[in-house]
C-alpha cells in the first residue's frame, strides 16, 4: 500500500442550522484516483470546499500529507500542493488563456515555461487560443482551461468538482480521457461527479455519498456491479 | 529579448514626449512673436499641467476600480492628505508666521525645504539641489501618509463589497475634509484657509541672476513625475501581482482557490493606489499653488471617476488619453460656451455662464449610453499595432 495523502476524519459542515456534511471519513492514497459520487445536495461539493479551506468545518479533521490542515487558510493549503478545479469552471473571463494559466501557478516562484508546455500538450486547443480571453472560449475549452490552470500549481492532489457539468457527452469523454492521462502521469486525483458511469470507470476507488454521509465504498469496478449503486446512479435497466 | 526591446521602446517614447514638452514650453522664449497659444500664459499649458496631474490620479484610481475591481470613491480624500502633507512640509520656516497669521503661527516648526536649504545653501546650484531633493522627499512622504491612512481605513472597509465599499470610502473622504477644515487644528492645517508659499511648478523654471527666465520647466516637471509614477503602476499591473489583482476582479472565489490571499492583495492594491493618489494630491497642490480642503470635494472624485469611465475601465493608456481630452474640454475648448456672444447686434441664445456644464453633461450621457466601453475598453494603446492597421487599410485601398 502506498502512503496516505489525504485523510478526512468524521468531517461535519454546517451552513447556519443545516448540516450539509454529517460525519464523513475517507482517505486518498498517493497515486490513486478516487471518486466521490452522489446526487445533488448530498454534500460532495461542501466536502471539497472544506478540504480546500474555502469553508470551515464544524467538526472533524483533515490531514494532508501527514499535516493537519483543518483550520488553515486556502493560501497555505494551495502552497502545500492541494489544487482545486472549482465547480462550474470559474475561469477568469477577462484574462487571456495564458494569464489564466499563470494565475494557477501564482504561489510558485520558479520558471513556468515547462509547465505551460505540458498543459498545452494535454490541451492542444488551448495553445491555439493562448491569447484569447477566457470568456470567449466554449464551455468545453473553459473546462480544459480550468483543469490546466489547476495543473499549473504542480498539485500533489488535484481535486475536481464536477468537471462534466453542462458539457456535451463527447466533450465529457474528452475531459475524462485527460483525467485518466493526468492520473497515469502520477498525480493523485480526487474527483467529484454526478456522472457516476464515467467517474467509476476512471476511478481506482469510489465512495457513494448520500445526505451528507458515506453509504457505500469500494473499487470502481465493484461499485459498477453493485445493485444499489446501479439502481440509484446508473439506471437499473442497463 | 522581446521584453527588453519593448521596455527600451517605452523608454524612448517617454523621453521623446518629455523633450517635446520642454521644447513646446520654451518655444516662445527662443522665437519671439509667436501666436498667443505658445506663450506661457496660454490655456494650452494650464491644460497640460493639470492633465499631467490628473492622469496620475486617474491611473491610480483605475488600478483600484478597473484592475482590482474595488469600487472606491475615496480618491479626493487621499489627494487631500497628499496635498496637505506636501504643503505643510514645504512652507519655508520664514513664511510660516505669515501663512498661519490667523492662528498665531504654526505648531509644526519643521520645514523640509528650509532644512535642505540649510545643507545645500539657497542660491545657485545648491538652492536648486535643495529644492529638487526636498520636493521629491515631500512628494514621497505625501504618498506614504496617504498610503498609511489607506492601510488604517482599509482594515475595516475592505471587507465590504461593491456599493458598500464605495459609500464607506466616500464617507471617509468627506470626514477627512471636515477634519482638515476644523478650526481647532488651525495651527497645523490652517483651518479653512489655504496654505501657500511652498514651491510650485513654476519654481522649477531656471532663472538668471536678474530674475529673467532662461529655461521653463514648469510643464515638464509634472509630466516627468506623472510619467514615472504611471510607469511604476504599469510595471505593477504587468507583474504577477497585477495578474492576481485582475484574477480577483474577475472571480474572487476562483482566485482564492488558486491560493491568492484576497484580503492581502486587496489591501496592497488599495494602499498602492492611495500612495499614488497622495503624490497626485501633492502635485495638485503645486499646480494650484495652494492647499485648501475645500478643493477636495466628492465632485473631484466624480470628475476622476468620469475620466476613468471615459477612458475605459481597465486601460491605463485610456485613462491618460481621457484625462487630456477631459481637461482640455473643461478648461479650454468648451470655455466659450460660458461667455455671452454677440454676432452683430444679435445675442447668440443659450450661451451664458454655466452653459458649459450643460453641454458637458450631454456629452457624458452620450458617451455612457453609446460608448459604454470608453475610448479604449480594457485594451492598451499600441502604436505599432495602430500603424500596422493603417498600413493594411491603405494597401487595401490601393
Amino acid at each position: 500500500m502506498s502512503e496516505q495523502l489525504l485523510k478526512i476524519e468524521n468531517l461535519k459542515v454546517r451552513y447556519g442550522g443545516i448540516e450539509a456534511v454529517r460525519g464523513i471519513s475517507l482517505d486518498v492514497r498517493a497515486g490513486e484516483t478516487v471518486t466521490l459520487i452522489g446526487a445533488n445536495g448530498a454534500g460532495k461539493s461542501s466536502t471539497l470546499r472544506t478540504v480546500s479551506g474555502l469553508v470551515k468545518p464544524a467538526e472533524g479533521r483533515i490531514i494532508f500529507g501527514g499535516e493537519d490542515i483543518t483550520d488553515k487558510d486556502p493560501t497555505y493549503i494551495v502552497s502545500k500542493g492541494l489544487m482545486m478545479v472549482p465547480e462550474g469552471r470559474r475561469i477568469f473571463p477577462n484574462l487571456t488563456v495564458l494569464e489564466n494559466l499563470k494565475v494557477g501557478a501564482y504561489l510558485r516562484k520558479d520558471d513556468l515555461d515547462e509547465d505551460i508546455e505540458k498543459v498545452y500538450e494535454y490541451f492542444p486547443r488551448l495553445k491555439e487560443r493562448s491569447w484569447q480571453e477566457g470568456g470567449t472560449l466554449s464551455g468545453g475549452e473553459q473546462q480544459m482551461l480550468a483543469v490546466g490552470r489547476a495543473l499549473m500549481g504542480r498539485p500533489r492532489l488535484l481535486m475536481m468538482d464536477e468537471p462534466s457539468l453542462g458539457l456535451a457527452p463527447i466533450v465529457v469523454q474528452e475531459i475524462f480521457r485527460i483525467i485518466r492521462q493526468i492520473s497515469e502521469s502520477g498525480t493523485t486525483v480526487l474527483l467529484i461527479e454526478q456522472n457516476a458511469n464515467m467517474a467509476l470507470h476512471v476511478a481506482d476507488r469510489a465512495y457513494v455519498i448520500e445526505n451528507g454521509m458515506i453509504t457505500t465504498e469500494g473499487t470502481g469496478e465493484e461499485l459498477l456491479k453493485d445493485e444499489k449503486v446501479r439502481a440509484a446512479y446508473l439506471g437499473s435497466t442497463s | 529579448m522581446k521584453k527588453k526591446e519593448k521596455s527600451f521602446r517605452i523608454f524612448i517614447g517617454i523621453s521623446i514626449l518629455l523633450l517635446f514638452v520642454i521644447l513646446l514650453e520654451n518655444l516662445s522664449g527662443f522665437i519671439p512673436g509667436l501666436p498667443q497659444i505658445f506663450q506661457p500664459t496660454s490655456p494650452l499649458f494650464t491644460v497640460l499641467k493639470k492633465a499631467a496631474v490628473y492622469s496620475l490620479v486617474a491611473v491610480s484610481m483605475n488600478l483600484l476600480n478597473g484592475f482590482t475591481g474595488l469600487f472606491s470613491l475615496g480618491q479626493a480624500g487621499f489627494m487631500l492628505l497628499g496635498a496637505y502633507t506636501y504643503a505643510i512640509l514645504m512652507v519655508p520656516t520664514q513664511m510660516k508666521e505669515q501663512v498661519y497669521y490667523l492662528f498665531g503661527g504654526c505648531a509644526f516648526d519643521f520645514s523640509l525645504l528650509s532644512a535642505c536649504e540649510g545643507i545645500f545653501g539657497t542660491g545657485g546650484f545648491g538652492g536648486a539641489a535643495a529644492m529638487i531633493l526636498s520636493c521629491l522627499i515631500a512628494l514621497l512622504l505625501a504618498g506614504c501618509v496617504s498610503g498609511f491612512f489607506a492601510y488604517l481605513i482599509g482594515i475595516p472597509v475592505l471587507r465590504l463589497k461593491s456599493d458598500y465599499l464605495a459609500i464607506a470610502t466616500l464617507g471617509f473622504a468627506e470626514i477627512l475634509r471636515a477634519i482638515f477644515q476644523w478650526q481647532k487644528l488651525g495651527r497645523i492645517t490652517n483651518g479653512a484657509n489655504m496654505i501657500k508659499g511652498f514651491p510650485t511648478f513654476s519654481s522649477f523654471n531656471i532663472t538668471n541672476s536678474s530674475g529673467g527666465t532662461v529655461l521653463r520647466l514648469s510643464t515638464f516637471v509634472p509630466f516627468l513625475i506623472s510619467a514615472l509614477c504611471i510607469l511604476v503602476i504599469m510595471l505593477l499591473i504587468n507583474s504577477s501581482y497585477g495578474r492576481a489583482f485582475k484574477a480577483i476582479r474577475d472571480d474572487e472565489v476562483a482566485a482564492e482557490a488558486m491560493g491568492i490571499n484576497l484580503f492581502r492583495h486587496k489591501m496592497m492594491s488599495f494602499v498602492i493606489s492611495s500612495f499614488f493618489a497622495g503624490i497626485g494630491g501633492g502635485l495638485f497642490a503645486m499646480y494650484v499653488a495652494n492647499a485648501q480642503a475645500k478643493a477636495f470635494t466628492s465632485v473631484m472624485t466624480y470628475e476622476i471617476l468620469l475620466i476613468v469611465v471615459i477612458g475605459g475601465i481597465g486601460s491605463v493608456s485610456g485613462s491618460v488619453l481621457a484625462t487630456f481630452l477631459y481637461v482640455a474640454c473643461s478648461e479650454w475648448w468648451l470655455r466659450f460656451l460660458d461667455s455671452e456672444l454677440y454676432i452683430g447686434a444679435v445675442k447668440v441664445p443659450l450661451l451664458r455662464n454655466g452653459f458649459r456644464m450643460v453641454v458637458f453633461s450631454v456629452v457624458i450621457m452620450v458617451i455612457v449610453l453609446f460608448f459604454s466601453q470608453g475610448i479604449m475598453g480594457d485594451q492598451e494603446l499600441n502604436l505599432g499595432a495602430l500603424l500596422k492597421k493603417i498600413r493594411v487599410k491603405k494597401e487595401r485601398k490601393e
